[in-house]
C-alpha cells in the first residue's frame, strides 16, 4: 500500500474508534489513538495474515500489551473484516464479544489477553519464542505503554527475549509521555528509555509514531536484525486526532458521546484536510 | 463522629478516613500505583506532597516498599485496584508485610463485579481467599459510606496489616452517623428466624435488604447480616443467628473457594451445624458489562436471594 493509502487507513481507524467510544460513552480515548499509525500499517501492511481465518497456523502475531487500547485495535480488526464493523457499538456491552481490554477468548484476531499491564509482553515473548521453537518463519509484534514499562515484569521479559536472541520479536513503546495520573514524568520517570533498552541487549529505534513512513523503516530495518528482539520507541501524542482530548493530561480515559464524537470527527477531518 | 451523609462515592469515605489518620498522626504515609485519581488519593498528596509516593505502575515494588517504610516506624496505606492488591502482588504481601510482621494497610477497589466496564481481567473475586491465606491480616468489606469510615480507621487502630475491598463509585447510606459499628461485630439488620442470610459488601448487602422485604411479603422473616468484617469472623453472632434460623446462606461478591461462604461453614460445621447454601461467582471468570447486567448475569440479585433463602427456609 501506498503511504497516502495508509494514511488514510489510518484516518478511517481513528474515526471508528472515536465513534466506538463515544456511542459507548467513555473509554480509553488517549491510549488507543497514540497508536493508530503502529496498527494500520501492521494490519495493512506488514503481517502476514488472514482476517477469514484469524487463528491461521503460522500467522504472523501481534499482542496489545496496554490491553486498554482495545477499541483502537476492534476499529483495526474490523476494518480488516475480522468482523463486521457493527460489533464495535457493542463495546462494554454485557455479553460483549468487545471488552475493554483485549481478550483472546471472546474477539476474533486478538492474539493474547492483555489488561492487566506487563503480562502481554512476556506472553509475546513466549509467541515469539514458540514460532522459532516451531521453526516458522512469522514474527510476533507488541506494543506497550511507556507507564506500563514501570512494571518489573517488562525488564524481566527484556533480560530473557535478549538472551534467546529473538530476532523475530519486534516490540514497540508508546512513548506518549502521560500514565493514568499523569505525565510519567511526574511519577516514574522513563527517561533514557533508549539507553535502557540498549543496555538490556535489544536493537533500539526511536522514530515519530505517527508517521507512516517512519514506521515503515523501522520496521524494515528492525526485520534486518536477526540476532537481537527489536524495540521501536515512538514518540506519541496521546489522544491523537482526538482533538478535545490533545491538549490535556486527563486524556487516559474520557467520557464523551456521539454528538461530541461526530463533532471531533468533524473537526479531525478538517484539520486532515479531508 | 464524623457524617458522612454528603458524600457522593464510596471512595470518598475512604480518604475521608485515611485524611483524617494522616492530619492526626505523622507517621501515616500513603502509597499509590498509577491510581490515585481513581480512588481520590490526590487529596491525601495534597494535604502533605512529603508523606504521598505514587510508585507508577508497579504494584509488587509498592508493597515491598510498603513493608521497608513499616520497618522504619511508619504507618503505610497503599492503593491499587483490588485485582493487583491481592493477586498481583501476592508473593510480597505474604513475605514482605505478613512474615516479616509488618503493618501495612492496603486499600483494593472495584470488589468483585464491581469493576464492570474495566471486565474480567480486573475483577477481584479471589482478594478475600488470598489475604485469608496471610495470618493475622485484618479483612474489612463495609456496605456503607458510614461503615467504611469508621471500619478503616478502627481497622488502622489495630496496628495490624488490613485489607479494605472498597468500591469506588457509587454509594449506599445505611448508618446515620453515630451508629454503634465495631470491627469484628457484625450487624443485624433483619432478626427473623426463618433462615439467616448473611451477606458482605455494598452489593450484597443491599439487595439482601431488597430480599428480606420480598421473603416477608411471602410469610418467611428472615434475619440480615451486614458482615462487614471477613476477618475477625464474628463467630459469636454467627452461632447465634444459625441457631435461632437453623439455615444459613452466604452471598458474597466473589469466588466460593476461600471466601466468605466457605469461612463460614468451616466454623458452623463445627459448632451450629445447619444447613447452608451460598451466593458466590462459584467457577466463572469475570466479564464486561455495567453492574445491573452482572449482577444478573451473576445471579446476585434479591430475586435470587429470596430464591436460595425460601428453598432453604422449608
Ligand atoms: C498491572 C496493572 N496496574 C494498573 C492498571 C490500571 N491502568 C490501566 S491503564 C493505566 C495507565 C497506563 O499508562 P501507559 O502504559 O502509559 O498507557 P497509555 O498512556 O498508552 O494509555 C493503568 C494504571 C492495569 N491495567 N494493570
Ligand atoms: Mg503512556
Amino acid at each position: 500500500m501506498e503511504i497516502n493509502e495508509l494514511k488514510r487507513k489510518a484516518l478511517q481507524i481513528r474515526e471508528m474508534t472515536i465513534r466506538e467510544i463515544g456511542h459507548f460513552g467513555s473509554g480509553h480515548i488517549g491510549g488507543s489513538m497514540s497508536i493508530v499509525e503502529m496498527l494500520t500499517y501492521l494490519y495493512y501492511q506488514e503481517m502476514r495474515i488472514d482476517p477469514k481465518d484469524p487463528k491461521k497456523e503460522g500467522r504472523d502475531r501481534f499482542v496489545c500489551s496496554k490491553g486498554h487500547a482495545g477499541p483502537a485495535v476492534y476499529a483495526t480488526l474490523a476494518s480488516k473484516g475480522y468482523f463486521p464493523v457493527e460489533w464495535l457499538k457493542t463495546l462494554n456491552a454485557g455479553g460483549t464479544n468487545l471488552p475493554s481490554h483485549c481478550d483472546m477468548t471472546k474477539t476474533p484476531g486478538v492474539d493474547f489477553t492483555g489488561g492487566s499491564l506487563g503480562q502481554g509482553f512476556s506472553a509475546a515473548i513466549g509467541i515469539a519464542l514458540g514460532q522459532k521453537v516451531k521453526k516458522e518463519d512469522s514474527r510476533t509484534f507488541v506494543v506497550i505503554g511507556d507507564g506500563e514499562s514501570q512494571e518489573g515484569q517488562i525488564w524481566e521479559g527484556a533480560e530473557t527475549a535478549a538472551q534467546w536472541k529473538l530476532g523475530n520479536l519486534i516490540a514497540f513503546t508508546d512513548l506518549n509521555k502521560l500514565q493514568l495520573d499523569g505525565p510519567t514524568a511526574d511519577i516514574v520517570s522513563m527517561e533514557n528509555i533508549d539507553t535502557r533498552w540498549l543496555g538490556f541487549g535489544w536493537h533500539v529505534q526511536r522514530i515519530n509514531g505517527h508517521d507512516l513512513a517512519a514506521i515503515a523503516r523501522a520496521v524494515e530495518a528492525a526485520k534486518e536484525v536477526t540476532d537481537r528482539p527489536s524495540m521501536i520507541i515512538m514518540d506519541t501524542q496521546k489522544a491523537h486526532g482526538f482533538i478535545p482530548g490533545e491538549n490535556t493530561t486527563k486524556n487516559h480515559s474520557m467520557a464523551f458521546d456521539e454528538t461530541v464524537a461526530e463533532e471531533a470527527i468533524k473537526e479531525l477531518l478538517e484539520r486532515e484536510g479531508e | 463522629m464524623k457524617d458522612t451523609t454528603k458524600l457522593a462515592n464510596m471512595r470518598d469515605a475512604v480518604m475521608l478516613a485515611i485524611n483524617e489518620l494522616g492530619d492526626q498522626d505523622e507517621r501515616v504515609v500513603m502509597l499509590d500505583a498509577d491510581l490515585a485519581s481513581c480512588l481520590g488519593s490526590t487529596s491525601f498528596q495534597e494535604k502533605h506532597p512529603d508523606r504521598f509516593f505514587n510508585c507508577g505502575i508497579a504494584e509488587a515494588n509498592m508493597i515491598g516498599v510498603a513493608a521497608g517504610l513499616s520497618s522504619m516506624g511508619l504507618k503505610p496505606f497503599t492503593h491499587t485496584f483490588g485485582i493487583f492488591a491481592s493477586r498481583r502482588v501476592f508473593d510480597q504481601l505474604f513475605l514482605s508485610v505478613g512474615y516479616a510482621h509488618q503493618v501495612v494497610h492496603m486499600i483494593g477497589t472495584d470488589p468483585g463485579v464491581t469493576a464492570q466496564y474495566n471486565g474480567g481481567t480486573h475483577m477481584p473475586f479471589e482478594d478475600i481467599a488470598l489475604l485469608r491465606q496471610v495470618p493475622g491480616v485484618t479483612i474489612i468489606e463495609p456496605s456503607d459510606a458510614q461503615s467504611m469510615y469508621e471500619l478503616v480507621k478502627q481497622a488502622y487502630a489495630l496496628d495490624k496489616s488490613s485489607y479494605t475491598r472498597a468500591p469506588r463509585k457509587g454509594i449506599a447510606h445505611r448508618y446515620p452517623a453515630g451508629t454503634k459499628i465495631e470491627l469484628g461485630k457484625g450487624i443485624e439488620l433483619a432478626t427473623g428466624s426463618d433462615v439467616a442470610i448473611i451477606a458482605t459488601g455494598s452489593v450484597m448487602v443491599g439487595e439482601g435488604e431488597k430480599a428480606v422485604e420480598i421473603l416477608k411479603e411471602k410469610g418467611i422473616n428472615a434475619t440480615l447480616v451486614d458482615l462487614h468484617t471477613i476477618r475477625p469472623l464474628d463467630t459469636e453472632l454467627l452461632e447465634k443467628v444459625a441457631k435461632r434460623c437453623g439455615s444459613v446462606l452466604v452471598c458474597e461478591n466473589g469466588r466460593y473457594a476461600g471466601g466468605v461462604g466457605e469461612m463460614i461453614a468451616t466454623h458452623l460445621i463445627q459448632t451450629v451445624p445447619v444447613k447452608m447454601d451460598f451466593l458466590n461467582v462459584g467457577e466463572r471468570f469475570g466479564e464486561v458489562g455495567n453492574l445491573a447486567y452482572l449482577q444478573k448475569a451473576f445471579g446476585f440479585t434479591a430475586e435470587n436471594i429470596v430464591a436460595k433463602a425460601e428453598k432453604l427456609a422449608k
